[in-house]
């Protein structure tokens, strides 16, 4: 997907568009809560006087530079090492490493997390339907660890029961089925802690004839319980609270946007992905290419995933959010910035 | 010791370490002291400790100011041993953009004030959490939020008269029973002596809770229950030690000087009230109603009878009576005007405790007067049933208060 990765690329390199959304941000979260609109957030952007007031207020910051960029994590997907098997058959290669890491999930706020290869959540993994995945795991740990994907396998690839000790290491090996939007994560008892510290990632099984162009989004919808409570404080879209409030995600009027959107969250019962000035076509699992509901918000359990797609028929700024205002208040919200289409 | 055959011995073994200067001897341990410390931090198992260890947070959040519509102030202390970083600051499960006066990181013993530009509900409760860098929160919830009062006149005389309803006019009313106490035999006027005795364990006992309440939000370092202790055990000190003072300088302890006692006794009870009155209209954990004010009005009366009890055989001048009531009562109203604007519950804390300090101490005086008045029999059924009809007074008048 080297179209998505310069696309995000492009969307970085904007950074007037950055500092002007920085103070949306800022205003987002006042707006958000006072029941404003994105109408009233698009109007009062646009005053200078308005960023330069609300800057000092913005007091909550920034992440580490460096650290884990959800921006990037949107259109990240890892097609492994891919070769072929004598039978003709795709062979892709993948390795995922169990380490503990400090994550930042709210500029300043640190999370002792566990993790796939240092992020959370860990790499999209994707492939097409059929292709055979060989995921070399290895536990750098300091607790066992799995790896339990969703999809059609054999028992001892479930990695349910078989744990992996700390500097262990298993391979899982199976063909992929069925095509849609899968998901992978660590099954070890306790399962609720092993899950909300961060093993958890996004499984893409591509249907043979693929789906039509797009510009492809993976959104993890994920919340953090920083200080142990069994309750969260934190919630997102890819890890980091109001990332893409402060860093708004680029799109063109008229292009077809696909949403990977899956539901990780432990201790609530649901969460959910609310467009705002739009609908979307809601594929629920992404199985099925034909059926789908026509709405603006998908409510989805632990778990659950859809894939999303729409078109932007204005251009703006757009939130999309958790429609459980408590989560989109506490960090699950996002501004979609839809321009017009370049002139070619 | 007198004998020199007995400490010339001893003189003898103590010579070897006359040598040594005596300031040397008392500061020595110290110094070691001193020289451990320095050791342990720096090549001491302290790495150990911060390895095993999640770090050690405590930030209390001393008070909720809401100083205008849109806008809460949080007051700040990190009371725990190691420095502490807010990273966000949340308001109804909502995170929210704030500003933080001074560094993210606070210092142990150091405060913070935190601007968050909120549209807080009139009326309504709400609550503030902070969050620190490593996902710890502190919270705190404004029970009723209500405009924090500004210091302007309207505030000041409101207080003003809230606290001369509250503390200053019943306690001249009180005053007032001191013809009816006068026309009294010795043996009742010693039953009021001890009604009073009742109304001040009362008081005490009152003074004491409301201390323990307040300590429980008392930053950490700052030791909640040792400032209880200091006023506690303190105050009678000080006052046993002025009053032996005065009876060196042949003043002798007069019922006046006892019912001067009793007045400091309760002004200093009544400056917490005050204090707790104004922090908690502040903080709108109280609605001022009329009830409340008719309910201090009677149950504060009673503390006027206990300032006059000691006079019962006196005939002090109209404004010694006065000053007496105003010593009492007037703190109640500075009190109040301090909790208003500025009440911290280390302040409460220390006022109350002493308050209940000085009550120990008045209790002590009154106790003597009985007894030397009643040639032994202190405790008389006369005597016993009127401490218990104090108790009972303020249980019952305590009532209408509704705690």
């Amino acid at each position: 997907m080297s179209a998505n990765d310069s696309g995000a690329r492009r969307a970085l390199e904007q950074p007037i568009t950055r500092r002007k959304l920085l103070a949306a941000g800022a205003i987002g979260g006042v707006g958000l809560a006072t029941g404003g609109s994105a109408l009233a957030l698009q109007t009062r952007s646009a005053s200078p006087a308005e960023h330069a007031t609300h800057h000092d207020m913005m007091a909550v910051g920034d992440i580490r530079p460096g650290a884990f960029d959800p921006t990037a994590y949107l259109t990240q997907f890892d097609y492994g090492k891919e070769s072929r098997l004598p039978s003709g058959q795709v062979l892709r290669e993948y390795e995922l490493v169990a380490e503990d890491r400090e994550i930042e999930v709210a500029p300043g706020v640190f999370y002792p997390a566990w993790t796939y290869n240092g992020q959370v959540p860990g790499p999209t993994i994707r492939c097409t339907e059929g292709d055979r995945i060989r995921v070399r795991f290895v536990n750098r740990g300091r607790h066992p660890h799995s790896v339990h994907f969703h999809g059609i396998h054999p028992a001892n690839m479930d990695g349910a029961f078989e744990m992996v000790p700390p500097d262990g290491s298993y391979t899982y090996e199976f063909d992929a089925e069925p095509a849609g939007l899968q998901l992978y994560h660590c099954h070890t008892v306790p399962i609720k802690r092993h899950i909300h510290k961060g093993l958890y990632g996004v499984f893409i099984i591509d249907p043979p004839g693929g789906r039509p162009p797009a510009r492809e989004l993976v959104m993890m919808m994920n919340a953090f319980d920083t200080n142990f409570d069994n309750e969260n404080e934190i919630y997102a879209v890819n890890t980091v609270a109001f990332h893409y409030q402060k860093y708004p995600i680029q799109l063109r009027k008229g292009e077809l946007t696909r949403v990977y959107l899956v539901n990780i969250t432990e201790f609530d019962l649901l969460n959910s992905f609310h467009l705002h000035g739009n609908f979307f076509r809601f594929y629920r699992t992404g199985t099925d290419l034909e059926r789908f509901e026509w709405t603006d918000v998908a409510t989805l359990a632990q778990g659950e995933r859809c894939v999303l797609e729409f078109t932007y028929k204005h251009t703006g700024p757009f939130m999309f959010h958790a429609h459980q205002s408590e989560f989109a208040e506490l960090g699950w919200s996002g501004i979609f910035d839809v321009r017009e289409a370049p002139h070619v | 010791m007198s004998d020199p055959a007995l400490a010339a011995p001893e003189a003898v073994t103590r010579g070897g370490s006359r040598r040594i200067p005596s300031w040397l001897l008392g500061i020595g341990p110290l110094v070691l002291l001193a020289l451990a410390v320095a050791l342990f931090l720096r090549a001491g198992p302290v790495g150990v400790f911060t390895q095993a260890f999640p770090p050690v947070e405590e930030l209390t959040i001393e008070r909720v100011a809401l100083p205008e519509p849109g806008l809460l102030e949080i007051s700040v202390v990190n009371g725990g041993p190691e420095a502490v970083t807010i990273a966000q600051v949340f308001v109804d499960d909502a995170s929210w953009v704030h500003s933080v006066g001074g560094d993210r990181t606070v210092d142990r013993l150091e405060r913070r004030k935190i601007r968050v530009p909120y549209p807080w509900v009139e009326g309504e409760p709400h609550t503030v959490t902070l969050i620190t860098s490593t996902g710890l929160t502190f919270s705190e919830t404004i029970a009723v939020a209500v405009e924090t009062p500004r210091a302007d006149a309207r505030y000041l005389s409101t207080f003003a008269l809230l606290g001369t309803y509250a503390g200053v006019i019943p306690v001249l009313l009180g005053l007032l029973w001191l013809p009816f106490l006068r026309r009294l035999d010795r043996r009742w006027l010693d039953f009021f002596l001890a009604l009073t005795v009742g109304l001040l364990i009362f008081l005490g006992v009152d003074a004491l809770v409301e201390a323990f309440d307040t300590s429980a939000r008392v930053a950490g370092a700052f030791q909640g229950t040792g400032l209880i202790l200091l006023g506690l055990v303190g105050t009678p000190l000080v006052l046993a030690g002025l009053g032996s003072y005065r009876r060196e300088s042949g003043a002798g302890r007069t019922p006046l000087y006892v019912a001067t006692l009793v007045a400091v006794a309760i002004g200093l009870h009544n400056l917490g009230e005050g204090l707790a009155i104004g922090s908690s209209y502040a903080t709108g954990e109280i609605a001022l109603g009329t009830f409340l004010v008719v309910g201090f009005l009677i149950h504060n009366t009673t503390e006027g009878l206990g300032i006059v009890a000691p006079l019962g055989s006196e005939r002090p001048g109209l404004g010694r009576l006065l000053a007496l009531g105003a010593i009492a009562g007037v703190p109640t109203v500075i009190g109040a005007w301090i909790g208003g604007f500025s009440s911290s519950p280390l302040w409460t804390t220390l006022f109350f405790a002493i308050g209940a300090g000085a009550i120990v101490q008045v209790v002590f005086e009154l106790g003597r007067l009985l007894v030397r008045g009643s040639a032994g029999r202190a405790l008389s059924p006369l005597n016993a049933a009127g401490v218990l009809a104090g108790l009972m007074i303020m249980y019952a008048t305590g009532i209408i208060v509704g705690g």
